[in-house]
C-alpha cells in the first residue's frame, strides 16, 4: 500500500446559499480544491463525492456524473463515483479516495461532498434526514433524528449525571470557535443561558443544540505521498483511514450511550497510524446534536464514558487546551451540509496542519481527527492526518 | 400635472386573538411567538365579513371624508389574496355599493401583499394620463394561515381604500417605483385552501431584497436620505421585519412607529402597507414627507415618495374613524370562536 497525501483543498462558505445549486456547490468547492493542488483539469484520474440524499432535497440523482460533467471532466471520462452513507457519505467518498490512492489504481483522485438543502422545506428535510434510521424499526413509528438524539442524552444524563448545562456547553463552545471561522454558518457567539432558553425540539434538547440545515461544498486532492512535494509544499499525510458499522437502529445496541462503531474505528484508525488518543492535537467530531459531540469525544478514548460533558463544560475541549476539537464549529455552528461534512472535517484538519487557521489555529498542531457519524453510529468513519516536516 | 391622494378609509374587523390562545390550541408556546414575531394580537374577520364588506366600508369612509360625487370615479381597482370569489369582481360590488357604477372600469387585482399599493400605481397612471378624473384602489385582506402553521400566529384581516386625484390632494405623491422579480417564496394555488411558505427563504432573499432594492432605487431617482423623511412605512408581516429593515436603510424607530400596525392587528396582507399609510395620513402635518415600500411574494416591492399638502387640513377627517379607534375598537375571542369565524369548523351540510 502506497503512503497518500493530501495536495489540495478547498470548501464553499456554509449556510441558506439561496443562489448556489448543487452543481454550484460541488464545482466551487472541486475547483479551489483544484487551484489549491496547482493542478491542471487532465491530470486528475478519478473523482469521488459524498452525497446522502440529492434526489429527495433536489430531484437530481446521478451525482457523480453532473460534478464531473460540470466541472469539465466528462470529456477526459473520468471514474466519477458517489458514495451513500447519510452523514457519513463525505468521510467514506475521502476513504474511497485514500484507498483508490493507495492501492495503486489511481494518482490523482478529488474527493468531493456536497449537499443541497433549503429547495426543500423544514419538514421534508427532517423528514428525509430521518431516512438515515431505520425505516421500518424506527421512522415509521414517528422517530426523528432529534427525538432518537433525545433519548440518547436522557440516557447519558440518567447513567452518568450528565448536566443539562455540560450538553449546552458543546454549543456554546462550537459556536465560540465557528465566530473565528469566515466560512462558518453561525459566526456569533452565544450564551448558555440562550442554549438553555431556546425551543425545545425533542426535549432536552433545544434549537441550540441542533445542527442547522445548510447548503455547503467542500473537497480534497489526493496523491501518493511520494508525488505530492510535485505539488505542494505542504502536503498534509493521511495517516490513516478506518470505517466500522454498527445495528442501524438503536433498540437494537447493548446501550444507547455509546457508539461502539466509533470505538471500533478508533481503535482500527489509532493502529493504523501506529498513535493513541493523547498523540491528538485537534479533533473535528460529528456533533449533528449537541450530545453526539459528548459521545464522540468519550468513544474515541479522548475521556473516559460519562466525562465528556464535563470535559466540554470544564474547556478541555476549546481551543487552546490540549485537545481542540470542532476548531472549524463543528455541525452546530459551521454548519451540517450532510454529504459535505465529512470532507470539510478534511479541510479543516489540513488547514490547521498547515498552520493556515488564522485565528482559530492550533499552535503545533501536529495530528489530527476526524470523526465522522451516518444516522445513530450505524457507520462511522475515522481519519487521522499527520503534518509532513 | 400633480397626482395624488384625495381622501383615504380604512377598517380593521373588531375582533382579535392572542398568540398564547393560538399556541394553547397547538402546543407552541405562544408567549414566544409573540415575543420572536412581535405580535401582541390579530384581528379577526368576524364571520359576516370578507374582502368585499371590508373594502366597501374603507371606501365608504373615503367617500365621507372628502364628498366627492362617486360618480366621478372612473376605475375602481380592489387588491387582495383572498378574494370571496375566484372569478366574479369583488371590484364590481364595492363600485355598485358605493354608487360608482356603471360608466367606469373595475379589475380585482392580486399581487400576495401589495396588490393594493398595485392598484394605487394603476390609478395614478389613468389619473395622470388623463383618461379618469378619480380612481379608487383599495387593497384589503382576510388572510388565510393554516390551522398550526406559523402563519396563524399573523394572518389577520383589514383594508384601507385611497381615492387618487389631481385636485384638492392631501398629499402629492411624488414619484413611485418598483422592483419585480420571480421569487417563489410564498404562494397558493388555484383551490387550495391555505399557502405555502419557504420558511426562513421569504426573509433575506425575498422581503429584505426587494424592500431594500426598491427603496434605495427610490432614494437614487429623488436624491435624497432617509433622514429627509418624517415618516417610513414598510410591509409588516410580523412586527420584526420592518423594524429590521427600516434599520437596514437608515431610518429610525420614531419614523416607523406612527405605521407600525402589525404588533396589534396582525398581518393584513394587501391591507398592510395601505394601513400603515392610512395611520400616518390621521396624523400627518402639511409639508410632512413620507417613504412607503410594500412588499408582495412571489415577489415585489412598490416604493412611494409622499408630500403632505396644504390640503390636509381642509379633509374632514373625523368624518370616519381614525386607524387608532379602530384598532383600539376590539374584541378578544378565544380559539374555539375564532375557529368557527374562520370556518375552521366543519359543519353538518345543509339539506338542500
Amino acid at each position: 500500500m502506497r503512503e497518500v497525501a493530501i495536495i489540495g483543498v478547498g470548501d464553499t462558505k456554509f449556510g441558506e446559499l439561496w443562489d448556489m445549486s448543487l452543481r454550484d456547490l460541488g464545482i466551487q468547492a472541486g475547483l479551489s480544491a483544484v487551484y489549491d493542488a496547482n493542478l491542471s483539469g487532465d491530470e486528475i484520474d478519478a473523482l469521488y463525492l459524498g452525497n446522502m440524499s440529492a434526489g429527495k432535497f433536489t430531484e437530481q440523482e446521478h451525482i457523480g456524473a453532473l460534478i464531473s460533467d460540470y466541472s469539465g471532466l466528462a470529456r477526459d471520462h473520468i471514474p466519477a463515483t458517489r458514495v451513500e452513507a447519510a452523514g457519513a457519505s463525505g468521510g467514506l467518498a475521502f476513504r474511497q479516495g485514500v484507498m483508490a490512492v493507495a492501492s495503486g489504481m489511481h494518482d490523482i483522485v478529488v474527493v468531493g461532498g456536497a449537499e443541497k438543502m433549503t429547495d426543500v422545506g423544514d419538514t421534508l428535510s427532517t423528514e428525509i434526514q430521518a431516512m438515515a434510521a431505520d425505516q421500518q424499526w424506527e421512522t415509521s413509528f414517528g422517530a426523528t433524528f432529534p427525538a432518537l438524539h433525545a433519548m440518547i442524552a436522557r440516557r447519558h444524563m440518567h447513567e452518568y449525571g450528565t448536566t443539562r448545562e455540560q450538553i449546552a456547553s458543546v454549543a456554546v463552545k462550537n459556536h465560540k470557535h465557528g465566530s473565528l471561522n469566515p466560512k462558518a454558518q453561525f459566526q456569533k457567539e452565544i450564551k448558555l443561558e440562550s442554549v438553555l432558553r431556546s425551543l425545545p425540539v425533542a426535549e432536552p434538547l433545544g434549537m441550540f443544540d441542533c445542527a442547522p440545515v445548510s447548503d455547503g461544498g467542500a473537497a480534497v486532492v489526493l496523491c501518493p505521498l511520494e508525488k505530492a512535494r510535485k505539488y505542494t509544499d505542504t502536503p498534509v499525510k493521511v495517516l490513516a483511514s478506518a470505517q466500522a458499522s454498527d445495528t442501524l437502529s438503536l433498540a437494537n445496541r447493548e446501550s444507547l450511550c455509546r457508539f461502539d462503531a466509533t470505538t471500533v474505528a478508533a481503535q482500527r484508525a489509532f493502529k493504523m497510524a501506529g498513535l493513541e488518543p493523547k498523540d491528538v492535537q485537534l479533533a473535528e467530531v460529528h456533533d449533528s446534536y449537541t450530545i453526539s459531540e459528548i459521545l464522540a469525544i468519550e468513544d474515541l478514548g479522548f475521556f473516559p464514558k460519562g466525562k465528556g460533558g464535563q470535559a466540554t463544560a470544564d474547556g478541555e475541549t476549546t481551543l487552546g487546551s490540549k485537545l481542540a476539537v470542532n476548531t472549524s464549529g463543528g455541525l452546530k455552528a459551521r454548519g451540517d451540509p450532510i454529504g459535505a461534512t465529512g470532507v470539510a472535517q478534511v479541510v479543516e484538519l489540513v488547514r490547521q496542519l498547515r498552520g493556515e487557521a488564522d485565528k482559530r489555529q492550533v499552535s503545533g498542531a501536529e495530528v489530527g481527527l476526524a470523526q465522522n457519524v451516518g444516522g445513530t453510529g450505524a457507520t462511522v468513519v475515522v481519519q487521522i492526518l499527520g503534518r509532513v516536516n | 400635472m400633480d397626482v395624488g391622494i384625495v381622501s383615504y378609509g380604512a377598517y380593521i374587523p373588531r375582533y382579535r386573538i392572542v398568540p398564547q390562545e393560538i399556541g394553547k390550541v397547538w402546543g407552541t408556546d405562544g408567549e414566544a411567538m409573540s415575543r420572536n414575531l412581535y405580535i401582541l394580537s390579530k384581528s379577526v374577520p368576524g364571520p359576516d365579513e370578507d374582502v368585499i364588506t371590508i373594502a366597501v366600508e374603507a371606501a365608504r369612509g373615503t367617500l365621507r371624508r372628502c364628498g366627492v360625487d362617486p360618480k366621478r370615479i372612473g376605475a375602481i381597482y380592489v387588491g387582495s389574496e383572498s378574494h370571496p370569489y375566484a372569478v366574479k369582481p369583488t371590484s364590481t360590488i364595492v363600485a355598485e355599493a358605493i354608487e360608482a357604477s356603471p360608466n367606469m372600469t373595475a379589475a380585482d387585482f392580486e399581487f400576495a401583499c401589495k396588490a393594493g399599493t398595485a392598484a394605487i400605481q394603476c390609478c395614478l397612471g389613468l389619473v395622470g394620463s388623463g383618461m379618469i378624473e378619480y380612481g379608487m384602489a383599495i387593497g384589503a385582506d382576510t388572510s388565510q394561515g393554516a390551522p398550526g402553521d406559523a402563519l396563524e400566529y399573523s394572518a389577520s384581516a383589514g383594508g384601507a381604500a385611497y381615492l387618487i386625484g389631481s385636485k384638492n390632494l392631501i398629499a402629492k405623491i411624488e414619484n413611485t417605483v418598483s422592483y419585480t422579480t420571480d421569487t417563489p417564496d410564498f404562494w397558493r394555488r388555484e383551490g387550495q385552501d391555505y399557502p405555502s411558505h419557504g420558511g426562513r427563504f421569504t426573509g433575506e432573499p425575498a422581503y429584505f431584497k426587494h424592500i431594500t432594492s426598491a427603496a434605495k432605487r427610490l432614494l437614487e431617482t429623488m436624491g435624497t436620505k432617509p433622514s429627509d423623511y418624517d415618516y417610513a412605512v414598510f410591509h409588516q408581516p410580523n412586527g420584526k421585519f420592518p423594524m429590521r429593515v427600516a434599520k437596514q436603510l437608515g431610518f429610525t424607530d420614531q419614523q416607523i412607529e406612527a405605521g407600525l400596525l402589525t404588533p396589534f392587528i396582525g398581518n393584513t396582507y394587501s391591507g398592510a402597507v395601505p394601513l400603515g399609510l392610512a395611520s400616518v395620513l390621521d396624523v400627518a402635518k402639511p409639508g410632512q414627507r413620507i417613504f412607503a415600500v410594500a412588499y408582495g411574494s412571489g415577489a415585489g416591492s412598490d416604493a412611494f415618495d409622499i408630500s403632505i399638502t396644504d390640503g390636509i387640513e381642509e379633509l374632514d377627517r373625523s368624518a370616519a374613524p381614525s386607524i387608532r379607534e379602530l384598532v383600539e375598537r376590539k374584541k378578544f375571542i378565544d380559539y374555539a370562536t375564532y375557529a368557527k369565524y374562520k370556518n375552521k369548523i366543519k359543519l353538518k351540510e345543509a339539506i338542500e
